[in-house]
């Protein structure tokens, strides 16, 4: 029974294009003919790019080809960045959310990865090379993150963005408050029910965590002294990570969308002494984006997603722009393993809906999203020394008609739609062998899983329910 | 007063986008020409330099030659371009405010056979998503009230009006009719967890809901026949059966919800047998069926393009493909968007389908024309020809491309604001010092 369910993933996986086997094959790479949308340094036409080493070599419109070196020829195409989600909950085996705690900073999302979830290869295909794969939104203090690369064919470890700062994810409002969901009969209500409680459990956090903080500190320096014999202080594996953010070592994401929760959180980051990474959703950031530019933190929000509750009422598509204009670095995630297929088209609604420049509109799904996760370093734009994670569209990358050609990840190949399309027909076939050979051995045939959601767990993405049934954030 | 209201709002929008200078719009101004414009009819090929007169609500006239009748008030479109308005043919426009707030959402009403409920009765014409979806092109809509069997009929309408009555455009389109589903795994939104029931249960069920429903449908045949034999005083009035007279008779199209290919045959199955005017909605797998589709003729509204594959071996991009598949098939389809707030993504749900394989001019008119055909509503909507109702968008572009503004929206010959909640909250806190 269990095998029978582990077996459709990798059968999609095949039945999808890669077999893992082939994304191995590194070497030196070149694109060329390309129209490049480097982010950094504007568009460079006909330019080539050199990959080496699976890191990004030259770029531009002299580059010379190296003898032996496998090119790619894109003529007509553009070529990207690669898109990275800031907001994802993708790859998850089972259920996003412990929300049986108020905080539930113990657990951890790379623990429960699963890479033969196929909507990592839906992403992919949507131009999406890396994802901040966060905990659910239950509670004030949610589970750790994980950013990974959508190596798609690579097991757990594989996925994970190696060096990658880690991260947490908080939660303000509507969703922390469980107001919009009904208990299962028999249970009681969890605290906090109201703001005032969700801002109150974050602040005892902290405040135990000074103490474990300092218990820690005393006996180090009292270790450092010389004493003999002591007796550590006992480990929480709850108030370790809290202490990491206190010590500026941990980011924080936090799920807000009111002003004013989001105003109380910078408050309170400062009252400790710690800085809030992003603002994750963030629908009124726009009323508050100059306290947001002020505390430095980033802002991560949806295109045009609204009404579906009342802290997202006063949402409107003209967020990133505005945020941008003040000074708030802004990205445009999904929350959704669907929405995240068409992230372009989401930052063009960001030019549409308060006149961002093209290069503006790309960065919210590139350089900003990798600034704040603390990966520009390694990504988020085409310049020399970053890994070649890049996308290939047949047209501009900001038009409602483009579609993913290639897709590359420290210059492999990941997803190839040419390829895709040619092997249909072949794993077609092989996948009907292989009903009939189950159906033959008398196990009944598993039922596919509808939208990508596991049977007995959560929906994939975020919790809110919309009015048609549709589950939102 | 209806008239100072739009005046006063379009000004303030057209101030507000930084457009044009503003016009001088009076009230004995009924008669509008757009001018110089490339004009996509949809009855025919697009027409470079017309113009398009306006008189009483009716598109009086349109063509490369057509004189300005004198007193028009002019709108020179050079370098723009006018389409048909966008239709959104299943939405649930005015019936939801607040998704997650009970108390602004009416679209479903408690009980399973609701033929007698209609949508335009609980349309609450100042909902914020109305002037939201017309902002991007929608000018007119049907609302589909939802859930049980027979949920209720569907009402069309202007998305623009002071009460529902001025917004009327059908109040009664099709009676909606959700498949009670043979699916054996659900989403529990209570307990948030996935339920799965074993099928021999859920066929029960079914073939329970399936009898009741042909029940209905027997008894509103015989009250039919009462109703024919004599004068109603001699029975019981039945709102219920009522209402679904026209069903039977084959008049008022059915709105059949199904998602998978099991449920979809099903359905047809039992449209054919009862005789219904069946229109297959919100089908994932309709790809599935297409030949069926096609041998049968019946039209399809799609989910929304930007969805992910049912199944999980299926194709990355076949909710993108699918429409062009069906097409290819021969069966008609138009595009819905199933919701309010999200009223406006219509023209990139239309979009999204072309890069894979449907043609640009047959998007644009599964938005415009096809769902008028299906609703019968394309003697009056869905092309710029004379005699039909002035719902039109004057664009920089191409309507369905995301960065394209809608620069002009008129409904029932009357050029609205495009002024919204969203832009009105804009513009006050970019005023924030």
């Amino acid at each position: 029974m269990k095998r029978a369910q582990r077996f459709w993933p990798w059968l999609a996986m095949l039945a999808l294009g890669l077999s893992p086997a082939q994304a191995q094959d590194a070497g030196t790479l070149v694109i060329r003919n390309a129209t490049i949308l480097t982010v950094t340094n504007g568009t460079i036409r006909n330019g080539s790019i050199l990959i080496r080493d699976g890191k990004i070599a030259a770029v531009g419109r002299n580059v010379r080809v190296p003898e032996g070196a496998t090119v790619i020829d894109a003529t007509g195409q553009y070529v990207m960045p690669g898109i990275i989600d800031c907001h994802s909950h993708i790859a998850v085996d089972g259920g996003v959310n412990e929300g049986s705690v108020a905080v539930s900073s113990m657990v951890a999302i790379e623990d429960v990865l699963d890479p033969t979830d196929v909507d990592i290869y839906r992403d992919l295909a949507g131009g999406v090379t890396t994802a901040n794969v966060l905990h659910g939104s239950a509670n004030p203090i949610g589970g750790l993150n994980a950013v990974i690369k959508l190596r798609w064919g690579a097991d757990a470890r594989g996925l994970l963005f190696e060096g990658a700062p880690p991260g947490i994810k908080f939660a303000l409002g509507e969703n922390p408050k469980r107001s919009n969901f009904t208990p299962q009969p028999g249970t009681p209500r969890r605290y906090p029910a109201t703001r005032m409680g969700v801002m109150d459990v974050i602040r005892q956090a902290f405040t135990e965590a000074r103490e474990y903080q300092k218990r820690w500190a005393e006996y180090r320096r009292r270790v450092a002294a010389g004493e003999q014999n002591l007796i550590p202080p006992r480990r929480d594996l709850k108030l370790e990570p809290l202490v990491e953010i206190l010590e500026g070592k941990r980011l924080v994401h936090a799920h807000s969308y009111r002003a004013d929760e989001i105003l109380q959180l910078i408050r309170l980051a400062e009252e400790f002494g710690f800085k809030i990474a992003t603002f994750q959703h963030v629908l009124e950031g726009y009323k508050v984006a100059k306290e947001i530019a002020a505390h430095g933190a980033g802002a991560s929000t949806f295109s045009d997603w609204w009404a579906y509750k009342v802290e997202a009422y006063d949402a409107i598509p003209y967020n990133a722009a505005l945020m941008t204009q003040r000074g708030v670095v802004v990205s445009i995630n999904s929350d959704s393993a669907e929405e995240a297929r068409h992230l372009n088209q989401e930052a063009a609604k960001a030019m549409k809906w308060g006149g961002l420049s093209e290069t503006e509109a790309l960065k919210l799904v590139t350089l900003n999203p990798a600034k704040q996760l603390g990966i520009a370093d390694r990504v988020g734009s085409i310049e020399v020394g970053k890994d070649a994670d890049l996308v290939l569209y047949d047209k501009h990358p900001l038009s409602v008609y483009a579609v993913v050609q290639k897709v590359l990840i420290d210059g492999h190949v990941y997803f190839d739609r040419a390829q895709d399309i040619a092997r249909r027909a072949e794993l077609e076939k092989e996948k009907k062998e292989l009903t009939e050979k189950l159906q033959r051995s008398g196990e009944r045939e598993q039922p596919s899983r509808p939208g990508g959601r596991r049977p007995g767990g959560p929906p994939r993405t975020g919790e809110g329910v919309q009015e048609d049934g549709e589950v939102r954030p | 007063m209806k008239i100072a209201h739009r005046r006063r709002a379009l000004l303030a929008g057209i101030c507000a986008l930084g457009l044009l200078a503003p016009l001088a719009w009076t009230q004995s101004r009924r008669v509008y020409a757009i001018r110089n414009a490339k004009i996509y009819t949809l009855a025919g090929p697009p027409i470079e330099n017309g113009t398009v007169i306006v008189r009483d609500g009716k598109i009086a006239a349109v063509g490369r030659n057509v004189a300005v009748p004198s007193g028009a008030q002019v709108i020179n479109a050079s370098g723009l371009q006018v389409y048909p308005g966008l239709f959104d043919s299943v939405s649930l426009l005015g019936l939801t405010e607040i998704g997650q707030v009970a108390a602004t959402v009416d679209t479903t009403e408690l009980g399973d056979y609701k033929p007698q409920l209609l949508a335009a009765v609980a349309i609450h014409p100042a909902s914020e998503h109305i002037p939201v979806a017309r902002a991007n092109g929608i000018t007119h809509a049907i609302s589909a009230p939802r859930g049980g069997v027979i949920s209720g009929r569907a009402s069309a309408i202007h998305l623009d009006g002071w009460t529902v009555e001025e917004m009327r455009l059908e109040p009664v389109v099709a009676m909606v009719l959700e498949w009670p589903s043979l699916a054996t795994g659900s989403f529990d939104f209570a307990t948030f967890t996935m339920r799965r029931r074993p099928f021999s249960e859920v066929q029960r069920e079914y073939e329970q809901k399936v009898a009741e429903l042909r029940d209905w449908l027997v008894r509103a045949r015989h009250y039919r026949q009462a109703l024919q034999q004599g004068s109603p005083a001699k029975f019981e009035r039945d709102l219920k059966l009522e209402a679904l007279v026209p069903v039977v008779e084959g008049e008022l199209p059915v709105l059949v919800l199904a998602n998978n290919e099991r449920d979809i045959r099903n359905a047809i199955q039992f449209c054919e047998e009862e005789k219904l005017k069946m229109i297959l909605g919100s089908s994932a797998e309709a790809w599935r069926v297409k030949d069926l589709l096609k041998e049968k003729k019946i039209p399809v509204i799609l989910r929304p393009t930007q969805s992910l594959p049912v199944r999980e071996d299926d194709p990355y991009d076949k909710p993108y493909a699918a429409p062009g598949e069906l097409h290819a098939a021969g069966v008609k389809i138009a595009f819905a968007t199933f919701n309010s707030s999200d009223s406006r993504t219509l023209p990139y749900e239309a979009a999204q389908a072309v890069p894979f394989g449907l043609p640009w001019e047959e998007a644009l008119k599964a938005i415009t024309i096809y769902p008028a055909q299906m609703f019968g509503l394309d003697d009056r909507l869905g092309t710029i020809e004379m005699g039909k109702i002035a719902n039109l968008v004057v664009t920089d572009g191409d309507p369905l491309e995301i960065t394209t503004q809608f620069r002009y929206v008129f409904i029932q010959g009357q050029p609205v604001s495009t002024d919204n909640r969203h832009r009105q909250l804009y513009e006050k806190y970019r005023a924030r010092p």
